[in-house]
């Protein structure tokens, strides 16, 4: 096998992404700006062995691929911010379970039905918080058509490592804009840790994560979103055994953040710091050409777990500049985890950020004293 | 294998009322698997939530507890993944037909081969007995204290017109019928649908002069009408006595089957 090279949009790119990665059951319900990956596997799927299922709505398209899951295969979804929202109560069932999935969301303008045909970054929040209780993700972000096929079969490895639903949050731009493609025929696929016969389904190895019982084995396992204990059996009155498996459960990510990072970092030394994830990362590669040498620039694919030890590469950091197309999301997060002043350039309504709008935020930067500053583009 | 080896022995007692005729379902259920000697490897129960999604964490086979309404999509994405597997749905008549509703409308229309094993209670036992669409009209329930003004569904009506393959309705009293229900309806291919009209004596029976056990058993009995002897008053232009229900086979048909054994 060699690999290909295309001229592909996002969307379909994302679906061979899956596919390289071994996905072989896709459900979903269509929706704009996310349909072209369903679209692409239901061509490509049933030509290699897979099944692809439209399903009646988004909760149920979330619960298949959680059932296709536990029965064995690499499992996947594709959806905008209405139907993220339904997936939420199972999204909530897939990380109780410890469930490996992977979800697209394609992001458009929200709240609501929004704006189908345009970009947005509103649901990075609702990735990270969406269904109730504590819990943790893990989130990529492309922002090119090569990152959605590459960050698509790194979506795959990372629910299987981790065995958590993990969520690829890219946006309109992304997902319809075309360009150059190489579709990798050797990409690299962890396998998932398989119970082994005897071990218990939800004790967790020396790494936090439990072996996988996958249907089908004569195991025998019992999966339930009530919290559990080690059999999996449901223990719903105990505070110890609730505060434990949730803790775990946070933790087997949350301790991993600097083996999961996935970050660019551009001139460290630099006063003024970019933070970007998505489609403003182009923006930001297009100012740092322009200007060479004088702002740096931290590109995040993966956006959750936060990577916050990233920022302390910046040692001569001034001011961070956060542009995002909603109204500072992840700027809030970055917040968190320094005292360097930030300036969000937020921007809604789908149109990108443009070279002189980061120049100019970058100015307001370069003066900045407030804890938090909101440029007006 | 021998029926108990089809029970999770390290997980009983179960939860479930005296007299509550979940148990007996299950029973039927797995004495159905037994019977058919069914590989309890390629096995696989499903259950939304509610009293009677709680049935799937007694089986020794691997199961999902899934989520309130939803136990019909998890199904789908086990069998299409798995189409070698019998695949079997415990649920209730809210977590089905309320919540659930539209995904049971549509697992019938595919004709997914799923067996689905549906105990009727009329009530939403878990909560503490809340209406349901499936409450019968003028019955009290904690949200329809002056009696329910609403008309129920006939859940295999609904199965029948959405598609299923096979549907069927028998009562916690027929164990011999039910579990000859289950068994046909794990052997047809597609969508079975076996509706179980069971007792509640906790939140049902208790508001509606039914505080024995054996009274609602015998209601369940007297209530009941056998097909032969419903069509046959059919033709006669005799309708069906309110608060009366139909019991037997209701359809059996080989419409194409979605997920179908390879
Ligand atoms: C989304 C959601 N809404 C509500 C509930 C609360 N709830 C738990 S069980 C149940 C009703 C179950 O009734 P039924 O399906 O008739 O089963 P039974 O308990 O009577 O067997 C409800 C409403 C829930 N768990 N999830
Ligand atoms: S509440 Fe009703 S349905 Fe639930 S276990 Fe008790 S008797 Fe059975």
């Amino acid at each position: 096998m060699t690999d290909k090279t295309e001229f592909l949009n996002g969307n379909t790119a994302c679906a061979e992404g899956a596919i390289a990665a071994g996905c072989r059951f896709f459900a979903g319900y269509p929706i704009t700006p996310s349909t072209e990956v369903a679209e692409r596997m239901a061509v490509r799927l049933p030509k290699i062995g897979g099944t692809f299922i439209q399903m009646e709505d988004e909760l149920a398209s979330m619960a298949a691929i959680i059932g296709g899951a536990w029965a064995g295969a690499r499992t996947m979804t594709a959806t905008s911010g209405p139907g993220f929202s339904l997936m939420m109560e199972n999204i909530g069932y897939a990380a109780m379970t410890e469930t490996p999935c992977v979800v697209v969301n394609v992001q458009r303008g929200g709240p609501s039905t929004g704006q189908p045909t345009m970009a947005a970054q509103g649901d990075m929040m609702q990735a990270r918080f969406g269904s109730h209780g504590d819990y943790s993700i893990i989130a990529l972000a492309p922002s090119s058509v090569q990152e959605m096929f590459d960050l698509t079969v790194k979506a795959f490895n990372l629910a299987d490592r981790f065995r958590t639903p993990v969520f690829l949050m890219t946006d309109e731009t992304i997902g319809h804009m075309r360009e150059k493609v190489i579709l990798r025929s050797d990409v690299e696929i962890t396998p998932r840790r398989e119970l082994l016969e005897g071990e218990l389904p939800f004790r967790p190895g020396p790494d936090g994560v439990p072996g996988f019982g996958t249907f089908g084995r004569g195991l025998g396992v019992h999966v339930t979103g009530l919290t559990h204990d080690e059999r999996g059996y449901p223990a719903t009155d105990s505070a110890d055994l609730h505060e434990k498996v949730v803790r775990r459960m946070v933790r087997k990510i949350e301790d991993a953040r600097n083996e999961i990072a996935d970050v660019d970092i551009v001139n460290p030394d630099a006063e003024i710091v970019f933070i970007s994830y998505g489609a403003p990362t182009r923006a930001v590669q297009q100012l740092l050409a322009d200007y060479p040498g004088i702002y740096g620039h931290l590109n995040l694919r993966i956006v959750w777990p936060f990577p916050d030890a990233k920022l302390g590469e910046f040692g001569a950091a001034k001011a961070f500049v956060v542009p995002e197309m909603n109204l500072g999301q992840m700027a809030r997060e970055v917040r968190m985890h320094t005292n360097v002043p930030i300036v969000t350039a937020a921007k809604l309504g789908g149109a990108l950020h443009t070279v002189a709008e980061l120049k100019h935020a970058a100015d307001v930067a370069a003066t900045a004293k407030a804890p938090v500053t909101e440029v007006v583009l | 294998m021998t029926l108990e080896e089809w029970y999770r022995q390290d997980r009983l007692p179960h939860i479930y009322c005296a007299g509550c005729g979940n148990g007996t379902i299950l029973n039927c259920t797995l004495r159905a698997t037994n019977e058919l000697g069914l590989d309890r490897t390629k096995t696989t129960f499903v259950s939304g939530i509610g009293c009677s999604s709680r049935a799937s964490g007694y089986t020794s086979s691997d199961s999902l507890h899934t989520t309130h309404g939803r136990a019909l999509p998890f199904a789908t994405g086990v069998k299409m993944v798995k189409p070698d597997h019998d695949v079997i749905v415990f649920t209730g008549d809210g977590d089905l037909s309320a919540i659930g509703g539209n995904h049971f409308i549509h697992a019938c229309r595919r004709n997914i081969d799923l067996t689905v094993v549906c105990m009727n209670n009329n009530i939403y036992g878990m909560t503490g007995g809340q209406g349901s669409p499936c409450t019968p009209y003028g019955a009290i329930s904690t949200t329809t204290p002056y009696g329910m003004r609403e008309m129920p569904f006939d859940l295999c009506a609904v199965a029948e017109a959405a598609g299923a393959n096979y549907v069927a309705r028998w009562t916690s009293y027929h164990v011999k019928e039910l579990t000859q229900a289950i068994r046909a309806g794990i052997e047809t291919p597609g969508l079975s649908f076996i509706e179980v009209m069971t007792q509640c004596p906790t939140s049902f029976g208790s508001k509606n002069k039914m505080r024995q056990v054996s009274q609602m058993v015998d209601a369940l009995r007297a209530n009941s009408i056998l097909k032969d002897k419903a069509d046959r008053n059919k033709a006669a232009g005799i309708p069906l006595e309110p608060g009366k229900f139909v019991v037997g086979e209701l359809v059996r048909r080989s419409n194409p089957v979605l997920g179908g054994r390879p």
